[in-house]
């Protein structure tokens, strides 16, 4: 149990400065997810923490002592990797057990600790199986195994998920989720997917470009995103953005007018407050996408639940929203 | 119809033929060791009056006895005691050697990294034949001659297996030196217990070739080596020929040929599923 703090922390390679100070206060037990495109910075961010890399400048503190200059081992933190990174040589327990019997730990006390481990993850018939003989989720909760046997005071995650197929990532995503909650242990956690992010998190961390362009909870950065970046990125299908002066805003320095695709209703022929096109539709069950051009050429969507009617492809339709769904940006992508 | 009677015709010409070529290749190879396993089991007189046995004789035994306790310079045993030492000396101290070494140019960024690698890399341009005579100078130099260490350390050097071990952990995931790290792993531990377990395939295929390159080294051997005590087996069959008129104890000869190939067969045959693992694949 720890609280971590990142200050005004930077990291170049060469010349190439790729993080430009991110600051960030950790409560213990929080679960922050760092979410971004990829070449964000946003593993390079997470390593830095570990002890993997280098910090160029600012600092990194773990219970209040700064870690810079110490090694991964004596920063009391547990990764798990990508591609899980599991000794493909070592059953699986002694894959959890190394760690524990380079420090040292009693015999005893180590299969203790495993054993306890491999309940919570139900590992308990696979302990004697080399990490090949395992399935991709099997070995996810091996290296989640790893980590927590050490008991770190804080779990690093560098897309732990990212290797698994559609359906089973959903499912982990919800153990990781209350792994977390039970053990109560400070998490950081890296991903580019952005649902990941809105689920996982108790606070997410939105970079872009090695900026941190957001911090807060997940539904407070979707309901109201700090820059035109976090409300593209946040939220699938994105933000719609529509000229300024095409939706006639009245407020200055406003370029951009931001509108969720749930917020756009699409309304007959010459009612609403914008005229677009029909291009196609999307059924997807229980809602239906209907992807439209607006009179400048700029294409957005709209999201309809499955009764309402769907206006035939090829259509002249109008489109209404709500002023306080609304969401202005000026020419930097800043809000305004 | 007709043509496929016709394939399955031309296939079983080609099976037949296939067949033929090796076999009568294999005879080729095989019937110079057929006639060495012959006149060792045959008496002096017998192979010197023509033609020479195709036939083993009876003396089997007595020759092979000869052979290994008393020879005609040194005892055969003996010699092949020193070519086990020798061959095992250059096959393991290589494999130490390279491992480290590959581990020093992959894992750690030190100055000269480049430089070092490329003058391991030089030196595989530098067969023991070329640089015979400055080596043997160094080693009478530290009163090597006659000994084991001169035997082995000269040869014990090797680019090859540096390279081929770099190769090998230039393709081990670097998140596996990371999670060492944070599992709190030192270097050494890491190659400890990973690495060289991970490398063991391919350790076992280079002990098979590195262990024939020792057992059949000549010119070296025969250089350094005056004393009949410390004679090696392949040299020795060559120092058992007779100079000027005497004449050679044929029998004794050739059942020390027969000798001489055994270690590296047994060496090949029982490590045969893993030297070929270790060529074919890397087990990842």
């Amino acid at each position: 149990m720890a609280t971590v703090k990142l200050d005004s922390l930077k990291k170049s390679f060469g010349k190439t400065e790729v993080i430009h100070g991110v600051d960030i206060d950790i409560q213990d037990g929080e679960f922050i997810v760092i979410v971004g495109p990829s070449g964000c910075g946003k593993s390079t961010l997470l390593r830095m923490v570990a002890g993997l890399e280098t910090v160029t400048s600012g600092e990194v503190q773990i219970d209040g002592a700064v870690v810079n200059e110490r090694e991964p081992m004596d920063r009391d933190i547990a990764m798990v990797f990508q591609n899980y990174a599991l000794y493909p040589h070592m059953s699986v327990f002694d894959n959890m057990a190394y760690g524990l019997k380079i420090a040292g730990t009693p015999k005893a006390e180590i299969i203790e600790r495993v054993d306890t481990a491999a309940k919570l993850l139900q590992l308990e018939p696979y302990l004697k199986r080399r990490p090949r003989e395992l399935s991709g989720g099997q070995r996810q909760r091996v290296a989640m195994g790893r980590a927590i046997v050490r008991k770190p005071s804080v779990f690093l995650f560098d897309e732990p998920l990212s290797n698994l197929d559609a359906k089973l990532r959903v499912q982990m995503r919800l153990e990781i989720k209350q792994l977390q909650r039970r053990l109560g242990v400070t998490s950081l956690y890296v991903t580019h997917d952005q649902v990941e992010a809105m689920t996982l998190a108790d606070r997410m961390i939105v970079m872009n470009g090695g900026v941190a362009d957001q911090i807060g909870a997940p539904l407070e950065v979707y309901a109201n995103p700090a820059t035109e970046f976090v409300a593209g990125f946040i939220g699938s299908p994105p933000t719609n953005f529509v000229n300024a002066g095409l939706a006639e805003v009245e407020t200055p320095n406003a370029a951009k007018l931001g509108i969720r695709p749930e917020h756009l209703e699409v309304v007959s022929n010459g009612m609403g407050r914008l005229n677009a096109t029909v291009m196609y539709t999307e059924a997807l069950g229980a809602e239906t996408l209907v992807h439209l051009q607006l009179a400048d050429g700029t294409m957005i969507t709209s999201r309809q639940a499955a009764s309402d009617p769907t206006a035939a492809e090829g259509s002249e339709v109008g489109l209404n929203w709500q002023d306080r769904d609304g969401m202005l940006f000026d020419q930097n992508g800043k809000r305004c | 119809m007709a043509d496929r009677t016709g394939m399955v015709e031309k296939r079983g010409f080609g099976l037949w033929m296939t067949h033929l070529g090796l076999i009568v290749g294999l005879l080729f190879v095989f019937f110079p060791i057929w006639l060495a396993l012959v006149a060792s089991t045959v008496t002096q007189a017998d192979i010197m009056e023509p033609p020479m046995p195709l036939l083993p004789g009876d003396h089997f035994f007595e020759n092979y006895r000869k052979a290994l306790v008393s020879g005609i310079n040194a005892p055969v045993a003996w010699m092949m005691v020193n070519s086990m030492v020798m061959a095992l000396g250059i096959a393991l101290g290589k494999i130490v050697i390279s491992l480290l070494s590959a581990f020093a140019i992959v894992y750690f960024r030190f100055p000269g990294r480049r430089t070092f690698f490329w003058l391991i890399f030089l030196t595989l341009m530098l067969p023991v034949e070329v640089r015979i005579v400055p080596t043997y100078e160094v080693v009478a130099g530290f009163g090597m001659l006659n000994s084991y260490s001169g035997l082995i350390f000269p040869l014990i050097a090797s680019a090859t297996a540096t390279f081929l071990f770099r190769q090998f952990f230039m393709t081990v995931p670097d998140e596996l030196a990371e999670a060492a790290r944070v599992d709190g792993a030192t270097p050494m531990q890491f190659f400890r217990d990973i690495l060289l377990p991970m490398s063991r395939t391919n350790i076992a295929a280079l002990f098979v070739i590195l262990f024939i390159y020792g057992w059949n080294q000549y010119l070296w051997p025969l250089l350094i080596t005056t004393d009949p005590s410390m004679n090696t087996i392949v040299m020795g069959i060559k120092q058992m020929f007779p100079s000027g008129d005497d004449f050679a104890d044929w029998p004794v000869i050739m059942a020390t040929s027969i000798l001489a190939m055994i270690p590296p067969v047994i060496v090949v045959v029982g490590m045969q599923r893993l030297f070929i693992r270790g060529l074919v694949d890397s087990e990842k």
